[in-house]
């Protein structure tokens, strides 16, 4: 890997997949708005609010949250340099998990009620996403002997021809991570409102704008994987995922928010068993 | 015009709170997000949390309860911040303002930026006195230091 490779792939992680990010977000709303029957924001209405959060005043409740938003920005980052770079995807997971467990230590870290509670729905929402993605990960291995990416992408045949149903279960783990209805329990995006704005509560200003950010590096990370199932037909891949977030937006927008309990229900039922019966069968089959 | 101005006129969040009002003033605001006015086209949110809010819009008079109240979510928003009050009530004390508890028009407590008057104020009026109130907040200078 030569120099000019390793600029190409920490400017693609750093600057060209968070900006795809931010505009798939602006897409949401703007396709949200003409669901409603509204005209919408433009499309680039997500940097325009970060832009506009860092200039404001900044207001903290104690430094433990300044230090939190940080670690999260810092895991979002690094988990999408080392996706780009190839590396492990069971590491890369579990990097991104430490700055969600920081976001919600930060937001327990404040007395607000509303942050609290937020918090503990933020991680109801880990334990319901984090075992799927892992079982998401564990089918790859299956297939490719590896959890290294560089492995995973060696071989010719795309992985959605065997595991299918791991790739369904991608669209519940993107709905939670998204903070997508039905699973908006924690926090809300928009002009929805739950607790206020439930784990978010007490972050302000800039801290809020560069959770912002970090959310558009975890956004490219799971279309990430889930462009992985199509390589190498990466256009194909890129199709998908892009179907995959349209989706999100029209369940977003056609379902209501529900309970936690049934967010467990839903996930540990459908999606537990989903990815178990597709692991069965290669593993029956191979 | 900076960039940062430009992003500060393109995202204005507005946080709305019922001082007392006779709700007509709040069901003419809360229809500027109907599909017919559409207010979020010109990027402006309704958000519930004064820490995240540029501009506060406030219907109603204020009356001896609820004086301290509105003081205090106006006193969480960051800077810069611009103060809108929709309604006569809210300007002026309108037809309450003779009653026992009511303080009067919510310049009595905070400083307010624009007036959009009317009873209740059209929605028409109400997206006119926001826009002007975003124009107030890309002249307000960035505060830098840390609160």
């Amino acid at each position: 890997m030569n120099v000019l490779n390793i600029v190409f792939r920490l400017l693609l992680a750093l600057v060209v997949f968070p900006i795809i990010g931010g505009l798939i977000v602006g897409l949401d709303r703007k396709l949200t708005a003409r669901l409603q029957g509204r005209y919408g924001p433009p499309i680039l209405q997500p940097f325009y609010d970060v832009l506009k959060l860092f200039s404001k005043q900044r207001i903290i409740v104690n430094e433990f949250q300044v230090i939190s938003v940080f670690i999260y920005l810092a895991s979002s980052v690094l988990s999408l340099v080392l996706f780009t770079f190839q590396s492990d995807l069971l590491m890369i997971i579990f990097v991104m998990s430490i700055g969600a467990v920081f976001l919600v230590v930060g937001a327990l870290s404040v007395k607000s009620a509303y942050s609290q509670v937020g918090a503990q729905r933020e991680l109801m929402q880990m334990l319901s996403y984090e075992p799927l993605l892992i079982l998401i990960i564990v089918g790859m291995y299956l297939m490719r002997g590896s959890f290294n990416i560089a492995v995973i992408m060696s071989q010719g045949r795309p992985l959605i021809e065997e595991l299918p149903l791991l790739f369904l279960v991608m669209v519940i783990v993107l709905g939670i991570k998204m903070r997508k209805s039905p699973f908006d329990l924690s926090a809300s995006e928009h002009a929805h409102q739950e607790l206020v704005r439930g784990l978010l509560t007490d972050y302000s200003g800039l801290y809020l704008g560069l959770i912002d950010i970090a959310h558009w590096f975890d956004l490219m990370l799971l279309l990430g994987i889930s462009t992985l199932f199509f390589y190498p037909h990466i256009v194909l891949g890129i199709i998908a995922s892009l179907f995959l977030v349209i989706l999100e937006i029209v369940i977003d927008n056609v379902t209501a928010r529900l309970t936690v309990k049934w967010m467990l229900t839903y996930s540990y039922g459908l999606g537990l068993v989903l990815a178990a019966i597709n692991i069965a069968v290669v593993y029956i089959l191979r | 015009m900076g960039l940062l101005d430009k992003a500060r006129q393109r995202s204005p969040w507005l946080i709305h709170y019922d001082c007392g009002s006779c709700n007509g003033c709040d069901i003419e605001l809360l229809s500027c997000l109907t599909p017919l006015y559409d207010v979020e086209r010109f990027g402006i949110v309704n958000v519930g949390d004064p820490k995240q809010a540029d501009i506060l819009v406030v219907t109603g008079s204020v009356n001896q309860q609820n004086k301290s109240v509105l003081k205090n979510i106006y006193d969480q928003m960051p800077e810069p911040k611009v103060v809108v009050a929709v309604g006569v009530c809210a300007c002026t004390g309108g037809i309450f303002r003779d009653c026992y508890n009511v303080v009067g028009g919510i310049d009595k407590v905070l400083p307010v930026d624009v007036y959009v008057p009317g009873c209740p104020a059209r929605p028409e009026q109400i997206i006119d006195g926001i826009k002007l109130a975003i124009d107030k907040l890309a002249q307000k200078d960035v505060v830098k230091e840390e609160g």
